[in-house]
């Protein structure tokens, strides 16, 4: 087939990418492996949590800092009002998680190991965890529901460093009888969209939690009503009411795939997992057709331009081997970000600075993978997301913000290359 | 090529992406999910069968291994547990019969009538229930009668077009051989002289039940069938996604056939759609096709999605003036083959369907549109509604089923408009 963009990558920045260009009128395709970590991050738009170990407060005068002395940062390629635009954007179009929050200040947000993480938007089936204010909290659990622990979260949030003073217990209720016993929060998701869970949950909690208590359910509400259900248990309990984040798997991140995949779908453009994209035919500095791998052979989809959001290590988009060489397993593209070839790849401490952790392609401003000399590899290839180089993301907290930022970015450049040559000629 | 695919299982993070799509173990705690009974379980096996039988509940649809992002097989991983697991108990008596369609096919056809009669007999599903434990209530097709082998002896295509090969599979011959005819007019219509070689079974439900030995009889015969006409360099076309997908990967990757023939049939092996999309992309598909004004549910079948070609029959008729396709999503019917057929694991299918069954009836349409046989009939049992294969759509829009009032639906609208005039005794090209 032929198209106007390929993009490799069924994670939030393929998605994201494929989504904008699909809405600009363009006839898109999606090719990855499998789903990608929408399905185990909790949903939440991380632009900039930590500067160093300092706590960011507002990202984007916090991102200004960071790609200052960090040249070769994501961030460092795009303008505060395209990264205030992505959100913007992405906020609407994942309208149906109901996103709060903005680029000027992070919510706090408890994790499911009760770690408070700042985040720039959360759905707002979440937010209401925010725990700068401090206050009085319950987190509740469901026993037999074992990727949740309402005691872990409210003995660490009692042991960690709050901008406000924060009380929080546990609270374990036993599932409604005749329910199986090992449940994952699939199923248990999947019985608040189909049986009267919500229903059950107000009556266990009605009579044991305090009137000035915030709540604090797993993020399990639901998968196609889950918006309806936190409404009506607010509304039901008088209380404010959230979803803390789980273990793997995130319902609310596949509510977010979900809600990203049927709006491509609607627009006709195709979503084909279980399958590799293996290489591309080129013509002059130029990607014309990507070479795609099915069950029995590769196919060869002609295509304009292509976006790589093939993520890092942990996706496939980048490999170490064993005998410690790197490398981006599409095009072998150059990668920014190495350590120099004699050092050891891993710091003893697994929270060590490791030396790899940077590493990834390096772009320009067009998201365009360069080589050392600084020239685009290929005129008409972008990259995305957790492929990148330059950003610590698990340290930082920026990844899924950088997988917004720069998968609108890179439609963005696939969309006005004319306009941003001009403007890069002013610059 | 075995111990690659047991090897992938090292290639497991655990991330429980697997278990979030897995439809049967979202609906019964019988079966804990491919994570636990896969790459989790599979350390433990070794060379022996399986000390836990719940992979027996794993129902094949392979959505598992198409959403694993870090390329575990893990679908395959579970079909050689099973079929170690019944290596060792013994393939019980039912899976041996639904596991051989043409077997049953053979003794169905030349007794239509009854074996019809007593298909759709409620007492004498009752007893088939309680003998030999096929669910009263599971979908079954109508025998034909006439198969579509038959059929296509009296038909007589162009001669001197160039040729491509017709691998019908079990369920159109036997069952709905009506659907063969209109691949064949389709075709022909597209300038192509379709050769119907002599087949057998495939040996997807062999493999499905734990009997590889016979499955991999069943593929080799198929192939020998097959394989001349791939030397020959013509495609080969099937519009059974599952059987298909049996000759394309599985039958390499799951019963571990290594084979240049197979490789062969392999790589001349086209879904239909897929194959007339490619027409189409390089300007050679007719697109005169007449107004069809109707808007009608489509769901990719699991099999369908493993041959990770995308959603072609979508593409294809997306160029069908006034026909609006709604694309569901949803992984799976729930049958998964003979799965759903089975006493103890019906009801499992059917919660499995539910969501489907629930998306189709919202749409407010009288026809769905899908590709593999079993799942239609799955969906019509599941819904009410007619299930068409998208070449049935194709047909129609190309008005090769001349006389056909739009919009009359039957109670098998689109088939019936194929069975008039010129039809019902449509020919085929040549034939070996």
């Amino acid at each position: 087939m032929s198209y106007d963009t390929v993009v490799v990558g069924a994670g939030l920045a393929g998605l994201t990418a494929a989504l904008r260009l699909t809405e600009h009128g363009q006839r898109v395709l999606v090719v990855a492996r499998g789903v990608g970590a929408t399905h185990l991050a909790p949903a939440t738009v991380d632009v900039l949590g930590y500067l160093g170990d300092a706590r960011v407060e507002n990202p984007a005068s916090s991102v200004a800092t960071l790609v200052a002395s960090s040249r070769d940062h994501p961030y460092g390629h795009i303008s505060a009002d395209q990264l205030a635009a992505a959100l913007d954007w992405f906020t609407t179009r994942a309208g149906a998680l109901s996103y709060v929050g903005g680029v000027e200040e992070n919510l706090l947000l408890p994790t499911a190991l009760g770690v408070p993480k700042p985040s720039a938007l959360a759905p707002r089936t979440m937010s209401g965890g925010d725990l700068r204010a401090g206050g009085r909290f319950v987190f509740v659990g469901f026993k037999g529901f074992k990727d949740f622990h309402p005691t872990l979260i409210a003995d660490n949030l009692a042991r960690a460093r709050l901008p406000a003073p924060v009380a929080a217990r546990a609270l374990e209720l036993e599932l409604p009888a005749g329910r199986r016993v090992d449940m994952s929060g699939r199923v248990i998701a999947g019985q608040f969209d189909t049986e009267n869970l919500s229903e059950w949950l107000i009556t266990a909690l009605q009579n044991r939690v305090e009137p000035d208590e915030h709540i604090g359910v797993p993020a399990v509400l639901g998968l196609r009503r889950a918006d309806e259900t936190w409404q009506k248990l607010e509304t039901r309990l008088g209380r404010k009411v959230f979803e803390v984040a789980t273990l793997p798997p995130s319902i609310p991140g596949i509510r977010l795939f979900d809600a990203l995949a049927s709006a491509l779908r609607a627009s006709g453009t195709r979503i084909v997992l279980g399958v590799r994209a293996v290489g591309a035919r080129t013509n002059g500095g130029r990607i014309e057709a990507v070479d795609v791998a099915n069950a029995t052979g590769t196919v060869s989809h002609r295509t304009d331009a292509m976006v790589l959001a093939s993520g890092g290590f942990a996706s496939g988009g980048l490999e170490l081997d064993s005998f410690g060489a790197t490398r981006e397993t599409v095009f072998d593209l150059p990668l920014i970000g190495m350590p120099e070839t004699d050092r050891v790849r891993f710091a003893p401490g697994y929270f060590d600075a490791q030396p790899l952790s940077a590493a990834g392609v390096g772009t320009d401003d067009q998201f365009r993978p360069v080589d050392a000399s600084g020239r685009p590899v290929y005129t008409n290839l972008h990259a995305a997301g957790a492929i990148l180089g330059g950003a610590v993301p698990w340290k930082e907290k920026s990844g899924t913000g950088i997988s917004v930022a720069t998968g609108y970015a890179a439609a963005g450049a696939i969309l006005a290359p004319a306009a941003q040559a001009v403007s890069e000629a002013v610059r | 090529m075995n111990d690659l695919i047991r090897d992938s299982l090292d290639h497991c993070v655990k991330c429980t992406i697997c278990e979030t799509h897995c439809p049967v173990s979202q609906v019964t705690p019988l079966f804990p999910g491919p994570k636990y009974v896969g790459p989790q379980a599979e350390r433990y096996r070794g060379a022996g069968p399986s000390s836990d039988a719940s992979v027996d509940y794993c129902s094949g649809c392979g959505i598992c291994t198409q959403v694993c992002p870090q390329d575990v097989k893990i679908a395959e991983i579970n079909s050689r547990a099973r079929a170690k697991l019944w290596e060792k108990r013994g393939v019980p008596l039912r899976n041996q019969m639904i596991a051989r369609p043409t077997v049953i096919g053979r003794l169905g056809t030349p007794v239509a009538p009854l074996a019809n009669w007593a298909l759709h007999n409620r007492a004498v599903r009752g007893m088939v229930q309680s003998m030999i434990g096929i669910h009263r209530d599971a979908p079954m097709p109508s025998f034909a009668g006439k198969t579509f082998q038959r059929r296509s002896r009296s038909h007589h295509g162009p001669t001197d077009a160039p040729a491509v090969v017709y691998f019908h599979g079990c369920g159109t011959n036997y069952y709905e051989p009506v659907l063969g005819e209109m691949m064949v007019a389709v075709l022909e219509h597209n300038g192509f002289r379709v050769i119907v070689p002599q087949q057998d079974c495939c040996g997807l439900p062999l493999q499905s039940n734990g009997n590889f030995p016979a499955a991999r009889t069943y593929v080799r015969r198929l192939v020998d069938r097959l394989v001349p006409h791939a030397r020959a360099g013509l495609p080969i076309v099937s519009n059974s996604t599952s059987c298909g997908l049996m000759l394309k990967r599985e039958a390499h990757e799951i019963l571990g056939i290594e084979d240049e023939d197979l490789k062969l049939v392999s790589e001349s092996m086209y879904d239909v759609c897929e194959f007339l999309l490619r027409l189409h992309e390089r300007g050679a598909l007719r697109t005169d096709f007449g107004s069809l004004p109707l808007t009608v549910p489509y769901h990719a079948p699991c099999q369908q999605r493993g041959h990770g070609i995308g959603k072609p029959a979508l593409d294809l008729l997306a160029l069908v003036p006034d026909l609006d396709m709604i694309e569901l999503d949803v992984d799976c019917c729930g049958i998964a083959g003979t799965y759903g057929l089975k006493k103890e694991k019906y009801e499992i299918a059917m919660a499995v369907g539910k969501r489907l069954f629930d998306d189709i009836t919202a749409t407010g349409s009288d026809l769905a549109a899908c590709d593999s046989e079993t799942c239609r009939w799955q969906i019509a049992h599941g819904t009410g509604v007619t299930a068409v294969h998208p070449i049935e759509l194709l047909y129609r829009a190309y008005g090769l089923g001349a006389s056909d009032p739009a919009g009359k639906h039957g109670t098998r609208p689109l088939a019936a408009v194929a069975a008039g005039p010129g039809t019902s005794e449509r020919d085929t090209g040549s034939h070996d």
